[in-house]
Formats: structure tokens, sequence, C-alpha cells
């Protein structure tokens, strides 16, 4: 059964004429890693926004359709209980840290107070989620005194805690350094692993293509292809929706080199690698 | 173009602990991005070569005077600093309002803010938008916002600091063309950044900062070729050098038409 069936979904923002949304529809199995892209205000936002029920019951506004994760209608679910169910991490984890605790450990603990977990299960929790994290040795630290890609992943670690069974991560690592941005990747996959479905919204091209299992391309409000990355980035009218397909697309395209199998251009590292290697472009003539 | 020299500059914020620990450098005409881990001191360098910090030791020179003999405002004619984050920057109610207070601020008169105003609206792609809230648009908008309001100040020295976040494949496109334009001007172009992509196709030199000291300064394909200096800065190479060194060439490139060059000939 999919954990996530999106029906029809119309939304409009209050005193406005356009449907941000315009009758998506779309199904997510459990565990299922979904990267959404499109240029912006495609509707990236929106959606997330429509998954984890602030739309329409923060954000008023036009709606129709319905979101539903395991048959729970979410806009029938208050968004401080719908939080156990699907989590959002924020581009900026500033702005997700109470800035109220002293600690790594107790910040995790925030969200399990609030929703009254008994103690002994919140410390099992807590530290579950440091060790899937790999945080557990900034347990004692004070929060602010972590780099931004481990205090990123102290905030996932906050979001996982309340056993959610979708997570949103909208632009999750654009404002960390490289090495940041990719322990926050491996840490989200690693969850991916363990049945926990990811909603990432996400510019970097490259890191879309290396961790999703699908892509959901959308443009003025309107789904207009999910697929898998490779189906996704080979298409010849991608730039038309105001997206970049990744740097080894590109090259793929501009060289015409496709993977034997699927008959699409490569979309990583690994694959370009291979795809060049059987072109011989470990040894190009110039050099 | 501007002379900008760092000597022996030092920084910090309290007793105990040193941002900045000692750099000497000077930048050139080349379009410079800084690059470096989450708190290696790029941003206090910005806000040091703003004036919004003095420095603790040491000092940067401008066209050969000291920051620390500058005010803000006097440094604000001269530099001009595109922050991270938007809402740092913006506070009036119109677009067009918020591009025209930095000009009108330095003394600029009145009807040539109004011209370089558009032509900054123009250059960020938001002409049409002047009458706008810049809190009714987008975040990448109101960056784009952010940057206009700079660029129409007509400042020597430009630093924009972090301008790829939140920006989709047409706004990069902007900002590259933007800092190729500046640089065609004479302008001294700087870029604290994290987008390595963005370093490998816009900029000439890169400068790596790592725990508060300056690791590498070269141009930027050399930079990028220093794996120990990568590794030790939290860095990783763009994505076309990447696959570079996948494929064990023995010399790398930086864009997708270098290497599909290489690839062709």
């Amino acid at each position: 059964m999919a954990s996530l069936n999106i029906e029809h979904l119309k939304y409009k923002y209050p005193g406005t004429d356009r449907l941000a949304l315009n009758d998506i529809s779309l199904s997510i199995e459990t565990g299922e890693f979904i990267g959404i892209i499109g240029r912006n205000e495609s509707g990236k936002s929106s959606l997330c926004q429509a998954i984890a029920g602030l739309i329409p019951n923060f954000y008023k506004g036009a709606y129709g359709g319905k979101v539903l994760i395991d048959d729970i209608e979410v806009k029938k679910v208050p968004v401080d209980e719908l939080c156990e169910t699907v989590g959002t991490v924020f581009q900026n984890p500033f702005n997700q840290v109470t800035g109220a605790k002293a600690t790594v450990y107790e910040e995790i603990a925030f969200g399990l107070e609030n929703m009254g977990v008994p103690k002994e299960e919140m410390i099992r929790r807590i530290d579950r989620a440091m060790e899937l994290l790999d945080i557990s040795k900034y347990r004692d630290r004070y929060p602010f005194d972590l780099s931004g890609g481990q205090m990123q992943r102290m905030a996932i670690a906050g979001v996982i805690a309340m056993h959610p069974q979708v997570i949103i991560l909208d632009e999750p690592t654009s404002q960390l350094d490289p090495q940041g941005r990719e322990e926050v990747f491996q840490a989200v996959q690693k969850l991916c692993g363990q049945g926990i479905t990811i909603i990432l919204v996400e510019h970097n091209m490259e890191k879309i293509a290396q961790y999703s299992n699908r892509v959901a391309l959308l443009d003025a409000g309107t789904l207009i292809d999910f697929d898998t990355p490779q189906k996704i980035f080979s298409r010849v009218d991608l730039e038309q929706y105001g997206v970049e397909a990744p740097v080894y697309t590109q090259i793929g395209k501009r060289l015409n080199l496709t993977i034997e199998d699927t008959g699409c251009y490569p979309v990583t590292l690994e694959e370009a690698k291979t795809v060049l290697l059987r072109k011989g472009g470990n040894d190009p003539v110039w050099l | 173009m501007a002379v900008i020299e760092i000597k022996d500059l030092h920084f910090s914020y309290t007793a105990e602990e040193e941002v900045i620990k000692g750099m000497n450098f000077t930048i050139d005409a080349r379009s410079t991005a800084i690059i470096g881990q989450n708190g290696a001191g790029k941003t206090t360098f910005a806000k040091l070569l703003k004036g919004l910090l003095k420095p603790t030791k040491g000092e940067i020179l401008l066209n050969g005077t000291s920051t620390k003999d500058m005010t803000v405002a006097m440094l604000a004619k001269q530099v001009g600093m595109v922050f991270q984050n938007p809402n740092d920057q913006i506070f009036k109610y119109q677009v067009l309002d918020e591009v025209l207070f930095g000009p009108l601020q330095i003394g600029m008169a009145k009807e040539n803010a109004r011209r370089k105003a558009e032509q900054a609206l123009e250059a960020v792609g938001l002409t049409g938008l002047e009458t706008t809230n810049p809190y009714d648009l987008g975040l990448s908008a109101r960056k784009l916002v952010a940057v206009a309001s700079i660029l129409a100040m007509d400042t020597e020295v430009i630093l924009f600091d972090e301008p790829t976040i939140a920006q989709d494949y047409a706004g990069k496109e902007r900002l590259k063309e933007i800092v190729r334009q500046l640089r065609n001007q004479g302008k001294t172009v700087i870029t604290i950044t994290h987008d390595m992509n963005f370093v490998a196709d816009a900029f000439e030199r890169t400068i790596v900062f790592a725990g508060g000291k300056m690791i590498a300064d070269d141009d930027t394909k050399s930079v990028f070729l220093q794996k120990d200096v990568l590794e030790k800065a939290y860095l990783e190479q763009p994505d076309v050098m990447k696959l570079c060194t996948e494929l064990g060439w023995r010399e790398s490139v930086l864009s997708i038409d270098e290497f599909v060059s290489a690839i062709q000939k």
C-alpha cells in the first residue's frame, strides 16, 4: 500500500487568482526517496506544506482534493498532531533550533517532551536518533557551538525522534559546506533505509540525481512528470521548465552518450564514468 | 579598480577565541571567490572589509587607507555588500524604494540614483516589480532585490555572501552574468560561497579559508587541484573536475564546454 497518496490536489493562496497547486496526483511508496524539482515559484514548497498539513490548516485559501498518509486525510488532523506523522526540516537549522536548550540532547528531546512521550521511551528514541545521525559524541555540547552540518543533523534528529513516517526537507543543505552537505545527505539516505519516506526539495540537481528513487518535476503548480531521475533529466524539454540537468547528464547529452540498458543519459558521477570509459574517455587524445 | 591589501589581519568576537588568525593577501582585478568550511571566518572577513567590524590587530587597506580610519558611511561609498539573508538587508515597503535607498544614502543625485536603480533592477530581472512589497516576493526574488540595491550604489567593491542560495537555474545564470559584467566594468567582485560549480563557472581566483587562516590562494583551477587543501577546508572539487579525477585524466578541466572539447578533439 502506498504510504502517501495525493489525489487531485488544488490550492490557491488567499487573495490570489492563480492556482499554486493545480490538480496534482501522485502515489509514493513507503521508504521512497523523492526529489521535488522545478523553477522558483513552481509549487515545490506549497506541495510540501500541503503534505505537512500546513496547507490548508495554517495557510488558508481555496483547497480541493486530498492528501492521504496511510488513509489518514492530513487536512482533518490538527497540525500539532500531524507532526508525529510528517516531520519537516527547514533550510536553515538556526530557524529550527529552539534556542531554549543548553545541550544537543535536550534540544532533541524538545519535541518529545511536548508530545508527552514517557521518559524511558524518550531516552530510547533520542539515543537511537543520535546514533542514526552520528551525533552521539555531541550530546552534551551547546547546540549553537555545532558546525552547520552538525546542527542540521541535530535538527533532523529532533524530527526523527518523533517517529514520523514521512520527512520533508526543504533545501536542507544550501547553507552548508560541501562536506557538511554530504554528511546530511548520507544521514537522510540512512533514514530511507529504515523505511522512512523522504521528500526533498533541492536546487542541487547532482544531489537529487544521486539520492532520489523518483523525481517530481513541477511547473506553474502542475505536475509535469514523476519518474526516475534518469528519465526526468533525459527529457529534451527540461530547460523549458527552468531546470538544469546535472552536470553529468549535460555532458552525456552533449556527447550523445547513453546508458546501454535504459537509453537514458547518465545522471550521477558513477554513471558518467561508466559511459565515458565505454567510449574511451579515460584517454582523451588532447592530453 | 580598487586595491585591497590585507595585512596581518586578526579578529575575535570574544577574548577566548580568534576567528581571523593573521591573514595576508592582496585582492587584485580578478573576480575572487572565498571558500571554506562553515565557521572558517569567511563572513567575518567580509564584515571586516565592509567596515561593520574593526580588526583587533592588523589592518585592511582600501586604496591605501586603513578601514580602521574610515567610518561605515565612508566605506559605504566604496564597498557594497549583499548579505546572505536578504531579510537582514531589506526594510522598505516597495522594491524601488529599497533599491533607491543605498544610492540616495551615499549622496547620489536623485536622477542618477533612479537611473542606477532601474539599471540594477533590469540586471537582476525584476523590472516591472518596482511597486511590489519585497516581502511579497519569494526568497530567491528577495535575494535579487538585495543584489539590485547594492548594484545601484555603483561601488568600486562588491561583496556577495552566498548569493546562489535559493536560486534556481535562471537565477544562478543571472548571477554569473552579473559577476562577468561587474568584472568587465572594472569593479572588484568578491564572493563567499559553498557552491563549487558556481566558483568554477564564474571566478578567476579562489581563496581558501580554514580555521581563521588563509590556506590557499591561486587561480581557481589550481586551487581545486590541491586535494590536501580541499580536505583540510572540508571542500570538494566542482562536478566536472570530479569526473576528470574519476577518469584518471592527467589534466583536469572546470567547465562542461572544456570537458566536451577535450573528448571531441
